[in-house]
This record gives C-alpha cells, sequence and structure tokens, in this order.
C-alpha cells in the first residue's frame, strides 16, 4: 500500500480487473493471477483475445505462465533487480514517454545537494542511522521556491494549517539535464541494472529479458498502453513495498498511469482485503487512511496531531475535515469543539503494534487476551511453531471462525504437543470457541480488488446459533457499555460515548437478526450532525463538527436516505459506473486526468477515457480532477490546497500533484535491489549490503534465526504460495469435503535436477528446514520448477503451497513452519516469497 | 425432439481451477472421495472419471529436455453424450436413454447394474456405483436442463471455458475459434468430437495438441460399426461380440494412456 501511495497517492489499485480487457500489454508479475483471482482473469484472456500480450514473469511455471503468452523465469527475491533493468532500458534507450514524463511527474524538480545515492555510498542513501537503521530523510528534499504567504482571510482550521505549513514550489529543470534533477538521478541510479547484471542476478537469459523489454515498450505511448498485476509475491519481501515503487517508476515512464488499459493492479488476497484496510483493520491507521495518534510524534492536542499529518498542499489539505468527521461519527453528541471532539480519549501508540509486535508481547506476558477473528496465526502466522508459543502464554483467547482452526485446536493438536515435546497442562490459555456464520448468512459488503464496494444480501440464516463477527462486535460493544454505565472514571468516557445503535431491523423475514448494517453504510457515508441528512460527497465534509463521517474515502457511498450504490447492478459493456460503489467518488481508473495530454485531449483516439470539453472534464469514467479547473489553469502563487496546483497536475493526492518518481519511503527515494535476509548469493550491485539496511529484524523472538547470504546448511531458494484449490490458511475450503479433495495433500515441487541429486522421486515424502523449523510434504517433481544460474552458481529453487495444517479434513505441514519474523521497513510484511532451506528425502521423525 | 443440447469446451480459456468439479458434485450432491491423497500426476486429483467424479480437469505438462518447449494443457472432461452412444448400444435393459435434449442419460430406477456399459465406454466415463449398485455419470444436468437452467459446471466456470448451448452453433463457435488461433500460431488445433468421432459429440473440445495428448481415442468407431450385417439381427451375438470387442478396445486404451502416464513422468 504504501508502494503505491507514494508514487500516486493512494494506496489502492490504480484500475480495475475490468480495463486489464483493454491492454495492449499485461505483465504479470509477483501474483499468479489465474489461480488466485480466476475470475478476475477472465479479462486477461479478454485482452489476449484481443491480440495482447500477456507476459508471465515468475520463478515457477503456473497455472498463469500456461495461458499466458509468454513465460519469464526469474529467482525469487530478485524483483528489483528485474524491474531496475526495465526502468534503466527504458532510459538508456530513450523509451520513455517524454511529454507525459515531464508533466505529470516530478522528473524535473531538483533535489537538495545533501542527498546521496546508493552509487555514491556503495549501497546507503545519505542520513543512514546504523544503530536505528533508518534515514533523516529530510536530506532527500526538494529544492523550493520561499513560499508565498496566503493574503485573504483564513476562515476555518483547515486553512489556518495549511497557510502554516505552506512550502514553495520545487524548483526545476524542464531540460531534465540538471545533474540533480529527478531525472538525471533515476538514470544514475539505475545504469547498472543492465541486462547481464538482470541475468547475472536474476538468472534470466539476456535475450529473454530484453524480449520482455521490448514488448513492454512497444506497447507504451500514445496509442498503446500496458498494465501491471501484482499480489502477495511481490509484497512479501523485506524490500516489497520499493518493490511496487519499482513497478510505479516504470510505469509512469512509460506514460501507462491513468489511461485505459494502463496502471498497476494490485490484487488483492482476499475479497474484502481492501475494505478491511480502508476501515483501519491496521494498528497504524485510522478509517480512510487517517493516522493514528502516536507518542513519537507531537500529537498531544487535536490542533497538534492535525498540523503535523496535514499536507498543505493537494487534496490531504481536507485532513481536519476527515478528522473531525470521524470523531464525530464515533462519539456523536458526546465530541464538541470544547472537548476536541474526543481526540484526548483515542489511544495513542505507542511503538511499533503489527502482528509480530503484538505476538512478541503475548510471548512475553504482557498481551494477556487474545481475539481471533477469522484469523489462524497457529498456521497463518510466519514461525508458526513461535505464534502458537505466544498463544499458549495467553490468560484467554476468543477463536470465532465456521470450524475449529489450528488456532482453536493448537492445545492438543500442534506439532510440539502430539511429539511430546510441549504438554497440554503447561498451555493454561482458556480458549472460548465461538462458530459464525458465514458470508452468505449476514447482510454487508466486500470491497474488492479495485475499490468497488458491492452490497449482499443475506440468504439464509446460519445453522444453530451461529452469529456473524459483525454481530458479535455489537452485542459485544453493547455488554461493555452496561457493564460500565455507572463509572465514573474519565478514562471510561469513550465507552459511555461512543455511538452504537444499530439495534436489528424489527422484520426481515430470518429467524436469527443481524445488527443493521445498512445503517453502518450511513453513517460510513457520513451525514450533517443537525439534519441528519446524507453527506453527498466528501468535499462536502467540514472541520467544525457539522458533518459525521465514518470513513471519508467512501462518502456518496449512501448519497440519500434511499440510495444504496453498492447495491446498485446495471451494468454496460465497460466502465459499468453502475454497478456498486468505487471509491473515491465512484471513479474506477484514478488519476484518469493523465488520460489527457496537458491541454486537455486525449493522448489517442484509441486511448481517450476523460477529457476536457471546453467547459468541463468529462469522458468514460467519473473525472478524478477538480470537474471545472481547465487544463490552463494556473496554480495560484499563495495557493493553498488544489489552488496550489495547475490545471495539468493530476496526481491531487500528492502535494505537488505529481507523480513522485523519487519519493521518500523508510528505505529511501528509489528502489534498490537487496538480497532477501535468506539469500542463496550476496548482493551483486552492493557487496557490502547484502540485505535491506533498514528492514526490521526481531532478534528476541525464539527460533527466529534468519540464514544470512550462502548458508551452506540451506542452499535452496523457497518460494510459498497458493493454489485455486484452497483459501489463505485452508479454515474455509480444507474442512470442506469438495474443496478438500481437489488438493487433498501438501506437496513440494522441486525440478528434475534436484530431485534427482537428492535421490528424490516424484511422490517420495520430503522434510524441508529451516533455522526456524522443518514441515514434511509430497514431492511434487516437475519440469515446471528449474534451477537457476545465478552469476556462475547454480541455485536451486523449489516451492511449497501454504495452505495446510493439522486440523480439518485435508491436513499437513504448514509453510509458515519455515518462515522467518522479519519486516519491511514500510510496511512491516515478512518475507515469506524468498527464504532459504534443506530438503532431503523422507519424514520428519517427530511426526507432524 | 427439441435441438440438440451440448458443450464446447474450449480447453484454450481452461485455467485448470476445478471449480467446474466441485461445482458439479456440490449440485449432483456427490460424495468425496473414501481416500483422499496426492496423486503425483501434476495437478491432478482424481486421474479418471467415475460414479463419484462427473468431471475431472486433465493436467499434461509437456516440457522439452532443455524447456525451450513449454506447456501445461489443462482439460476439462466429462461425458460426451455421443451420438453413437457405446453405453446405450449396449445396455440390456435400455435404463441408458437419449434425453429431449439429445443427450445420453442413465435412468437409476431402471439400471440393474450388468456393467456392461462400463465396457462399453470407449471413453471410460461410467462406472459402478458400489453403494446404490447403479452405473453412474454425467447427466448434463439433466434436471437443471428441464427447469430451464445450464449445467451446473458450465455456470462456474470463470472463464467461459465450457459452454452450454445448441450443439450446431457451439460448433460453429469452435470452428470460428480454431481458425483465430490457427492464425495466431497455434499449429495443432483440433476440434474434437465432430461427426467422425462416434457420430460426432454433443460435448466436444477445442485442444491445443492431438487429441492423443489428451488420452482420447483416436478410432472413432464403435466396434458395433465394423461388424458384418447378419450379426446385427442376433441381439445376443451383437451383445457377446461387441462386449469383447469393448473389451478389447478398452484394455488397448487403458495400455495406451498407461505409456502416457509412464511418459509423463519420466518427463
Amino acid at each position: 500500500m504504501p508502494g503505491l501511495g507514494t508514487s500516486f497517492g493512494r494506496g489502492g489499485a490504480t484500475t480495475t480487473p475490468r480495463d486489464l480487457a483493454e491492454s495492449d500489454c499485461i505483465v504479470i508479475m509477483g501474483s499468479n493471477f489465474a489461480e488466485n483471482h480466476p475470475v478476475g482473469f477472465k479479462w486477461v484472456l479478454k485482452a489476449k483475445e484481443k491480440g495482447a500480450k500477456v507476459l508471465s514473469i515468475d520463478p515457477r511455471f503456473t497455472r498463469t505462465s500456461a495461458l499466458a503468452t509468454s513465460y519469464t523465469p526469474m529467482r525469487s527475491g530478485s524483483d528489483i533487480a528485474f524491474l531496475g533493468g526495465l526502468i534503466n532500458y527504458v532510459l538508456q534507450n530513450e523509451k520513455y514517454f517524454k511529454e507525459y514524463v515531464l508533466n505529470y511527474t516530478n522528473a524535473s524538480f531538483i533535489v537538495k545537494d545533501t542527498f546521496q545515492d546508493t552509487e555514491d555510498l556503495e549501497g546507503l542513501f545519505s542520513g543512514f542511522d546504523a544503530d536505528k537503521r533508518s534515514y533523516n530523510q529530510s536530506l532527500w528534499d526538494f529544492e523550493r521556491d520561499e513560499p508565498v504567504k496566503p493574503t485573504g482571510e483564513l476562515k476555518t482550521l483547515t486553512e489556518r494549517i495549511a497557510a502554516k505549513k505552506l512550502k514553495g514550489h520545487p524548483k526545476r529543470d524542464e531540460t531534465l539535464q540538471h545533474p540533480r534533477s529527478v531525472f538525471q538521478i533515476l538514470k544514475k541510479h539505475f545504469a547498472r541494472y543492465t541486462p547481464e547484471m538482470v541475468e547475472q542476478i536474476c538468472g534470466t537469459p539476456k535475450q529473454d529479458f530484453i524480449k520482455i523489454a521490448e514488448t513492454i515498450t512497444e506497447n507504451s505511448g500514445k496509442d498503446r498502453t500496458t498494465a501491471f498485476c501484482y499480489a502477495m509475491g511481490w509484497t512479501q519481501h523485506t524490500t516489497g513495498t520499493q518493490l511496487i515503487r519499482a513497478a510505479g517508476i516504470l510505469q509512469s515512464l512509460l506514460g501507462n498511469m491513468g489511461r485505459p488499459g494502463g496502471g498497476i493492479m494490485a490484487l488483492r488476497g482476499h475479497s474484502n482485503v481492501q475494505g478491511a484496510t480502508d476501515l483501519s483493520t491496521l494498528y497504524n491507521l485510522l478509517n480512510g487512511y487517517l493516522n493514528t495518534p502516536t507518542v513519537k510524534k507531537n500529537h498531544d492536542t487535536l490542533e497538534n496531531y492535525l498540523f503535523e499529518e496535514t499536507k498543505p498542499t493537494g487534496w490531504w489539505v481536507n485532513y481536519p475535515k476527515y478528522m473531525v468527521s470521524l470523531l464525530k461519527a464515533m462519539f456523536g453528541d458526546a465530541a464538541t469543539p470544547e472537548n476536541q471532539f474526543g481526540y484526548d480519549y483515542l489511544p495513542k501508540l505507542i511503538g511499533n503494534h503489527s502482528h509480530y509486535n503484538m505476538f512478541e508481547d503475548m510471548h512475553k506476558g504482557i498481551v494477556k487476551g487474545f481475539f481471533a477473528l477469522g484469523q489462524n496465526p497457529a498456521i497463518g502466522g510466519q514461525n508458526a511453531k513461535f505464534q502458537r508459543e505466544a498463544l499458549g502464554k495467553l490468560d484467554w483467547m476468543v477463536v470465532r471462525d465456521p470450524f475449529l482452526t489450528e488456532t482453536a485446536t493448537f492445545w492438543y493438536k500442534a506439532p510440539e504437543v502430539v511429539n511430546g515435546e510441549i504438554n497440554t497442562e503447561d498451555i493454561k490459555t482458556e480458549i472460548f470457541f465461538f462458530p459464525t456464520a458465514v458470508f452468505a448468512e449476514t447482510d454487508g459488503s466486500f470491497t474488492n480488488t479495485s475499490r468497488m464496494a458491492q452490497w449482499k444480501e443475506k440468504a439464509a440464516d446460519p445453522p444453530g446459533d451461529c452469529r456473524s463477527d459483525i454481530s458479535f462486535t455489537y452485542e459485544l460493544g453493547k455488554r461493555m457499555k452496561e457493564l460500565y454505565k455507572n463509572s465514573t472514571n474519565d478514562r471510561d468516557w469513550p465507552i459511555h460515548n461512543f455511538t452504537w445503535d444499530y439495534e436489528p431491523k424489527e422484520e426481515d423475514g430470518f429467524k436469527i437478526k443481524e445488527p443493521d448494517t445498512v445503517a453502518m453504510l450511513k453513517e460510513i457515508n457520513g451525514y450533517y450532525v443537525n439534519s441528519g441528512k446524507q453527506v453527498e460527497k466528501f468535499a462536502d465534509l467540514k472541520d467544525d463538527g457539522s458533518t459525521a463521517c465514518g470513513c471519508w474515502i467512501y462518502t456518496g457511498v449512501f448519497p440519500n436516505s434511499e440510495t444504496n450504490l453498492a447495491a446498485s447492478r446495471k451494468g454496460d459493456d465497460y466502465v459499468s459506473l453502475k454497478w456498486g460503489f468505487s471509491w473515491p467518488s465512484n471513479r474506477h481508473v484514478i488519476y484518469n486526468r493523465a488520460s489527457a495530454d496537458p491541454a486537455g485531449r486525449p493522448w489517442s483516439d484509441r486511448k481517450k477515457y476523460v477529457w476536457w470539453d471546453g467547459t468541463k472534464w468529462t469522458g468514460l469514467d467519473v473525472p478524478d480532477f477538480v470537474v471545472t479547473k481547465a487544463p490552463d489553469s494556473k496554480a495560484k502563487p499563495d495557493g493553498i490546497g488544489m489552488d496550489y496546483l495547475s490545471g495539468t497536475d493530476p496526481f491531487i493526492m500528492n502535494p505537488d500533484g505529481v507523480i513522485q518518481l523519487y519519493g521518500p519511503l523508510a528505505d529511501g527515494p528509489l528502489p534498490t535491489h537487496y538480497e532477501p535476509v535468506d539469500a542463496p548469493v550476496g548482493n551483486k550491485l552492493y557487496p557490502k549490503y547484502p540485505h535491506n539496511p533498514a528492514a526490521i529484524y526481531y532478534k528476541n523472538i525464539p527460533h527466529n534465526e534468519v540464514h544470512g547470504v550462502g548458508n551452506p546448511k540451506y542452499p535452496h531458494i523457497m518460494t510459498t504460495y497458493r493454489v485455486t484449490e484452497h483459501h489463505l490458511s485452508g479454515a474455509m475450503s480444507r474442512w470442506l469435503p469438495w474443496l478438500a479433495e481437489i488438493m487433498p495433500e501438501v506437496f513440494l515441487e522441486i525440478s528434475p535436477e534436484l530431485a534427482r541429486s537428492l535421490g528424490i522421486q516424484n511422490g517420495d515424502w520430503v522434510t524441508i528446514e529451516t533455522a526456524r523449523s522443518k514441515a514434511e510434504a509430497k514431492a511434487l517433481v516437475t519440469k515446471r520448477m528449474r534451477p537457476f544460474h545465478i552469476d556462475g552458481k547454480v541455485v536451486h529453487q523449489v516451492g511449497m503451497p501454504i495452505h495446510w495444517g493439522y486440523a480439518g479434513i485435508a491436513t499437513g505441514s504448514a509453510s509458515n513452519e519455515l518462515t522467518a519474523i522479519v519486516g519491511d521497513p514500510n510496511a512491516n510484511i515478512h518475507e515469506s516469497k524468498a527464504f532459504t532451506c534443506n530438503v532431503r528425502k523422507g519424514r520428519i521423525k517427530e511426526g507432524v | 425432439m427439441a435441438e440438440s443440447k451440448g458443450m464446447f469446451v474450449d480447453t484454450s480459456y481452461c485455467t485448470g481451477c476445478k471449480g467446474c468439479q466441485v461445482a458439479c458434485k456440490e449440485w449432483n450432491n456427490l460424495p468425496m472421495a473414501d481416500h483422499i491423497g496426492f496423486t503425483g500426476n501434476s495437478y491432478d486429483n482424481t486421474e479418471k472419471l467415475s460414479a463419484q467424479n462427473w468431471r475431472h480437469v486433465k493436467f499434461i505438462e509437456q516440457f522439452s529436455d532443455d524447456r525451450s518447449m513449454q506447456r501445461w494443457l489443462f482439460m476439462s472432461d466429462s461425458c460426451k453424450h455421443c451420438q453413437h452412444a457405446g453405453c446405450m448400444q449396449v445396455c440390456p435393459t435400455n435404463a441408458i436413454i437419449r434425453t429431449e435434449f439429445d443427450t445420453v442419460y442413465v435412468d437409476q430406477d431402471v439400471c440393474i447394474g450388468c456393467r456392461y456399459c462400463v465396457a462399453g465406454c470407449p471413453f471410460g466415463v461410467i462406472s459402478m456405483d458400489e453403494v446404490s449398485g447403479t452405473a453412474k455419470k454425467c447427466t448434463l444436468c439433466y434436471d437443471r436442463l428441464q427447469e430451464g437452467m445450464q449445467p451446473a459446471c458450465a455456470q462456474t466456470c470463470p472463464t467461459g471455458a465450457i459452454q452450454f448451448g445448441n450443439v450446431e452453433e457451439l460448433r460453429a463457435k469452435a470452428e470460428a475459434r480454431a481458425q483465430v488461433l490457427r492464425k495466431s500460431g497455434e499449429q495443432e488445433v483440433h476440434i474434437y468430437g465432430t461427426e467422425e468421432t462416434f457420430g460426432g459429440l454433443n460435448v466436444f473440445y477445442l485442444l491445443l495438441d492431438k487429441p492423443e495428448v489428451y488420452g482420447l481415442p483416436t478410432n472413432g468407431k464403435l466396434p458395433s460399426q465394423k461388424l458384418g450385417r447378419g450379426y446385427v439381427s442376433s441381439l445376443i451375438g451383437l451383445v457377446g461380440v461387441g462386449l469383447a470387442g469393448l473389451l478389447t478396445f478398452r484394455a488397448n486404451r487403458m495400455k495406451m494412456l498407461e505409456e502416457q502416464k509412464d511418459e509423463h513422468f519420466s518427463s
């Protein structure tokens, strides 16, 4: 998410599966699209039917590769080298879309002379603090003009904050020749990512790589567009965020963003991942990508918090409106200007509280209770044995799932309990299991991979006394209110005052009553506090407490009391604006102002999408721009927010209105190739820094050692993945007979070359070992796997799907027994897509 | 009779997701196998059609030694609903009938479990359900068809690889698709199931390689069609000789399949 956000302004996929049918070339890398998004894949096949190239770039020959027009192998963990190679190819051969790059990216911006590149510092950017393993990002700023102080009256909180923070416009060199221009920095940074270097690092034959580069560049430009599709194959690396940045840079240089058939399709790993993230599933985000207050910043008052978090230019100038409206939605009438709308009562972060840190705290006895709602960390969490050890230290745990998952049964079924390493008697955790309703047994919505909320209706009552998660959570809230109703402690103010009125509708024809999810969606949309009328668009939200809104990006989904646009079902033969609701403002392809040239005309007739008709922006989609802002509007010298941007600045969420080819992240302003923390070889580009210098390690977690470079005990590269037949940790598939039997056992995919050298036959049991633990699987010997020639060394790649565990009908080892807990410094995500292991013939003696 | 109904299975759109297998089992309430386990044959989980598995996705890995040629073929297989249906010809009780949709259906109330049809099917589609003691196979969702619905597998197929409809229209579609593919460089595109294959298959296929690569018989004649006219007058003779011929045919076919499997494993 920060990968896309840093480049373009929003973390969501920039396009839709449907729009892929308009592509001339679809690059599928870091995703097994056909297997894991089988329904959306039909649009890829539609594009192929129309003559598009479909390029599958993957360590394994997958079911996606089988349907692609070409397959290109590359070693797991070398993606940035591959994409960097493509960026270098585009720059060196002048294949970039010059007019687009000049106008819609920060290529011409001048960077301060305090910036130093990895090429200057042998693998580090300037400002690295080795003790903290973090960068001083202010050294990477742009040179800017002096800001012009706003002259008019500052009426609102939003305006006052913006005026105080306003920065000058960046200095530019429109010739792109200045040595400190972003363009020249890019060129220098990627100059060594040559096709030869790609071959040595990735193991991809040079001619295959060049063919890919040619195909992509031939299918990008005014008249043609290329799309990139990725999923967990790109995110699950210690360099995952920068990996997505690399794709962003490439797509921007080629002018493929905001245009039909272009963009970057982030294929989400679950039907509602996008929705869950939008509604604050992450510890550090409140609804709508507002940051959780933290003690680490000056967040002591609402005004200080807003001052810290608001960007004075671009659309995010409106941050205070969204935050105040959220607080009004949370606390209703109790939220007043006098009590800072209840801001003080929000819990503040005191550190990293991501999943791993939470489990570390659980293991230390700090976290004593845990709700696992539709989550299966006992096998779905990395270093699964540690995760189970942490669960075993809890006082209590609530597990809500349709079936008795591994998390619910670890105390008697886990491998370490079965083999006698741990006694059930020593696990003190009291476990409460609630069998849940499933998706068709409750109303609600899913927000899919293209930010589209689609409403679903309850089809049947759940069996027995099962309840949905919404029902459980609503009841829990009601009971907490009851429990604390006589408390006079100030700390219990939020429990007394959070708005919580979603009583079931009287008659819906079902026996089991569910909370009123329509009322929830109305609140998410937002309403005027005085009249109770629905807010129509987020531009109408206010920072004075007169509007309440649960999640500003969804405003418009319920524009009046009768209309639930998520439930609309009028499709057409292309964009289908009347089918569901895509945030923001029902825009399908976002940043679509960039589908027109600076003067507002479509780049080409074949690729027309949104354009200026002389008085307004119009076209096939909802324009992602101020509708009446003419292409020739100039930025106001003292403008804040959108007035700071001109009519040719399509990336309105970014403070400077353009794509950030160069943009700050925790590990640098540009992507750099580093090897995974378990790597078969060192870093060919920067030998001094084999791994991401800012990667997060968890050295205090037991049996969580990483392997480092070229560890002789663990010579092979492993990657993990999903298969079509199962879902995630299998909690919704391995218990269903018809799904269990279609992929009944866990297997290790292994090349005939490696199998021969290890004396392994197809179908044999094999044991896979890492410093973390062991797993066993059946060998699937297949030429779809291959050895890689990496810088003169033969490295074998193996692969194992993730879905199995010790409970259910189809059982087997979890791949997470093998994975380490490490973190990308931006998203804290692990590195299950590339690590090293040993493979030997035979079973684990101890049993699984 | 209404128009002939059938399916066009375009393997060039198949992603091998097995959604059709699951939809089939769910609609027809077929049980999970008694023993489930890894077959070692690519991602294939049943390896054959049977009374419990009316649909089966075949996975064929085609890789040359140096991997310069690399393909992974998928084929969603089922009963072909042949015009010259071997199973129907040998059924002594007329339990196997041709429906108003021109499909081949085993009437479970009439089937006596004699197993003739098992030997009579050149594709190995039909087999005995040990619980009911009757022969079972794909009905082309006869019950759904009667309600104006399409078969469950066709409805669930996410990419449109399984298309249900009037056979004549489907054949035209298949021809057009084959032409497009040939133009785009697919050298070995075959339409399998035209008239020369058992009089025409109502469920027919667009294949990306020769039929034998997919384990499909290339000799599209039933043994009965090769017999002299004299035998036709004798029902007993027909059954006896036909069965013997079919058994040989089936044995040969199984041998061929085994050989292919061996080849697969060695590749």
